[in-house]
């Protein structure tokens, strides 16, 4: 096993393990840090794919940002409170009925497809940087869908504002 | 003797083990580096408020941070009884590690850095913004209200300056053209000049924005004495504090290693391509001779028979080091081998002296200032400095449009958006001052 392969496992493996606990803990502050985990790991997966601006974007965004966000709400909720109200709604059979159809569904896929595991050799890294080649495409290829998303995103922006705030 | 030459023959050998070798240095110095730190601002404190400061411990206090980090390991570990425990022992490691994992990008030297990443900025950005995990959880998980109003002052403090911190440093990016932190200074060398030359303004707004990020006086409120105790940190005690501590003097040194890195020209001595102040090169061996002669002048006064021969030791030790030094600076510096050894050794004394500076203006600041109030931070973040740092990226922009497509000399384009920025800046400052200030805290105003 190579250096590459055996880093991709850990950090899946990582990734896996932080989902579960995620979604498994009752505490929400610890499934908040098992959800950071999880996103780096996802991170590190990214790492390992040399696309070290998607890496860093991941950590900036989701975990310096929305994850701080989400623990600072959780802060404020009465965890006692919380942890005494059924967190969950009896439908787990039927849960379970969908998880099982996802995954036979994604396994008959990977089956289906299994002539392409076989990868060719991995092309040799570009000598540009790997950042100044995303600003390229993002700011010539996509200007326009760049563009049009930043705009709908400064509209949600302005419009939580305008919604939360009773006096401007 | 044998077994150094056969390790510096292995290192040779083996290019990929210098990054090896470089960790373990940085993760083995900057305790040591951040208790000197406390040191020297305890006694640039006791300067300013004219005291001596720490005296007993060793000569003029200098074995004091030792005799700290020997008492904090002693100290009987409290966990407070209703904690979250689990967390409660995870949270000073988020804020130590998020600390240190920065160091692998910071170029102490041409030589001198563990990994020249092609995001370096962005990398140490990211991994600095995982630090507030550390106060947030560590506040929560102590179950009391000075620790969460700490924390929840702290992130939501953090969170206000991380977007003027992001946009000044995009202001020296701009200039730089380049993300990898090493190629940030050879741009600099390229251009003889620093960019805090190009762009003082984003400069400013770093230094304002870093005191404010790394929780320091005058925006100290997570762990404001007279109101929260210590902020999150009032539970925690011996050596989980020292971890905490040890993150936060980490993440001093970082910030400062960023700010000199993209305002300050890095490692390169005060006019690197100036042939005629070559002699500065000699400088470094010169001062750190002008304080082994202080060391060995203030040997016979010190009070104490062990601290006459502590000095004395502190002495002969500067005086290695002084000889290190002017022994890179007789080397050749165009010959390829002997030219990275000199520059290595050169750049890291001129980086930490930067970095020192720096962290000089940052006690300086502590000192003289009073702390604010929550509300007169948050609209210092969110009214002047983020329109401010959002006008001096379009200033140095446009600056930049004009020197290069409409062959404006270059000062005069960065005179002219600078000048503009400053009149931006004090337009805001005046609407600010105008408002009618609250005699109360807005936040708990009308409805109490």
């Amino acid at each position: 096993m190579s250096l590459d392969q055996f880093f991709f496992y850990f950090f899946g493996g990582i990734a896996l393990l932080g989902a579960i606990g995620t979604v498994t803990r009752r505490n929400p502050v610890h499934s908040a840090v098992f959800l950071i985990t999880s996103l780096l790991a996802t991170a590190g997966i990214y790492l390992l794919q040399r696309a070290e601006f998607l890496f860093a974007a991941q950590i900036i965004l989701y975990v310096g940002g929305i994850m701080v966000l989400f623990v600072f709400v959780i802060m404020l909720v009465d965890i006692d409170v919380a942890l005494r109200r059924i967190q969950f709604t009896r439908q787990g059979w039927v849960a379970l009925l969908l998880t099982l159809v996802l995954g036979a569904q994604l396994a008959l896929a990977l089956w289906m497809s299994r002539a392409g595991f076989s990868l060719p050799p991995a092309q040799p890294a570009p000598t540009q940087g790997n950042t100044e080649l995303i600003g390229r495409v993002l700011f010539q290829n996509y200007m326009l869908p760049f563009e049009i998303a930043s705009i709908l995103l400064l509209v949600a922006l302005i419009g939580a504002v305008v919604m939360s705030k009773k006096r401007i | 003797m044998a077994l150094i030459k056969q390790i510096i023959e292995l290192l040779l050998q083996h290019q990929w083990l210098w990054p090896l070798v470089f960790a373990v240095v940085i993760i083995a110095v900057l305790p040591l580096l951040a208790g000197y730190v406390v040191l020297m601002e305890r006694k640039v404190m006791a300067d300013m408020q004219v005291r001596l400061g720490p005296m007993r411990v060793g000569p003029h206090g200098l074995l004091q941070p030792i005799a700290d980090a020997v008492k904090l390991l002693m100290k009987e570990d409290i966990i407070p009884e209703k904690a979250d425990k689990w967390i409660f022992w995870l949270a000073p490691l988020i804020s130590v590690t998020a600390a240190i994992s920065a160091y692998a990008a910071v170029p102490f030297g041409p030589v001198f850095q563990i990994a020249d990443l092609n995001v370096g900025v962005l990398f140490i950005t990211a991994v600095m913004s995982m630090g507030i995990f550390g106060v947030i959880l560590g506040g929560w998980s102590s179950n009391s209200h000075y620790s969460l109003l700490g924390a929840l002052r702290s992130s939501a403090q953090v969170i206000s300056y991380e977007t003027a911190v992001g946009f000044a440093l995009i202001s020296g990016l701009l200039l730089a053209g380049t993300l990898s932190m090493k190629q940030i200074v050879m741009v600099q060398a390229e251009q003889h000049v620093w960019f805090i030359f190009l762009a003082p303004v984003g400069f400013f707004i770093y230094l304002v924005g870093s005191i404010a990020e790394t929780n320091r006086a005058p925006f100290d409120l997570p762990e404001a004495e007279s109101e929260l105790v210590a902020g999150y940190m009032t539970e925690y005690s011996g050596f989980r504090w020292a971890i905490y501590f040890l993150g936060e003097y980490a993440a001093m040194i970082m910030v400062s290693s960023v700010a000199v890195t993209l305002f300050l020209g890095g490692w390169l001595r005060p006019f690197p391509s100036v042939r005629a102040l070559d002699f500065l090169d000699f400088l470094p061996a010169l001062l750190l001779l002008g304080t082994a002669g202080y060391c060995f002048w203030r040997t016979p006064r010190q009070p104490v028979q062990i601290q006459k021969l502590v000095m004395a030791l502190v002495g002969v030790g500067i005086l290695v080091v002084a000889g290190i030094l002017g022994w890179a600076a007789t080397l050749p510096s165009n010959l390829p081998e002997t030219s990275n050894t000199r520059a290595g050794i050169l750049g890291a004394f001129w980086f930490l002296l930067k970095v020192f500076a720096y962290i000089y203006t940052f006690m300086w600041v502590r000192f003289t200032f009073p702390r604010f109030r929550f509300d007169q931070l948050m609209r210092l973040g969110w009214h002047f400095l983020i329109p401010l740092s959002i006008v001096n990226v379009l200033g140095v922009g446009t600056a930049l449009v004009l020197a290069q497509q409409m062959q404006w000399p270059k000062w005069s384009a960065i005179a002219l958006t600078t000048a503009v920025t400053l009149l931006v800046a004090a337009w805001l400052a005046n609407i600010e001052l105008k408002r009618t200030l609250p005699t109360t805290r807005p936040d708990i105003g009308q409805e109490a």
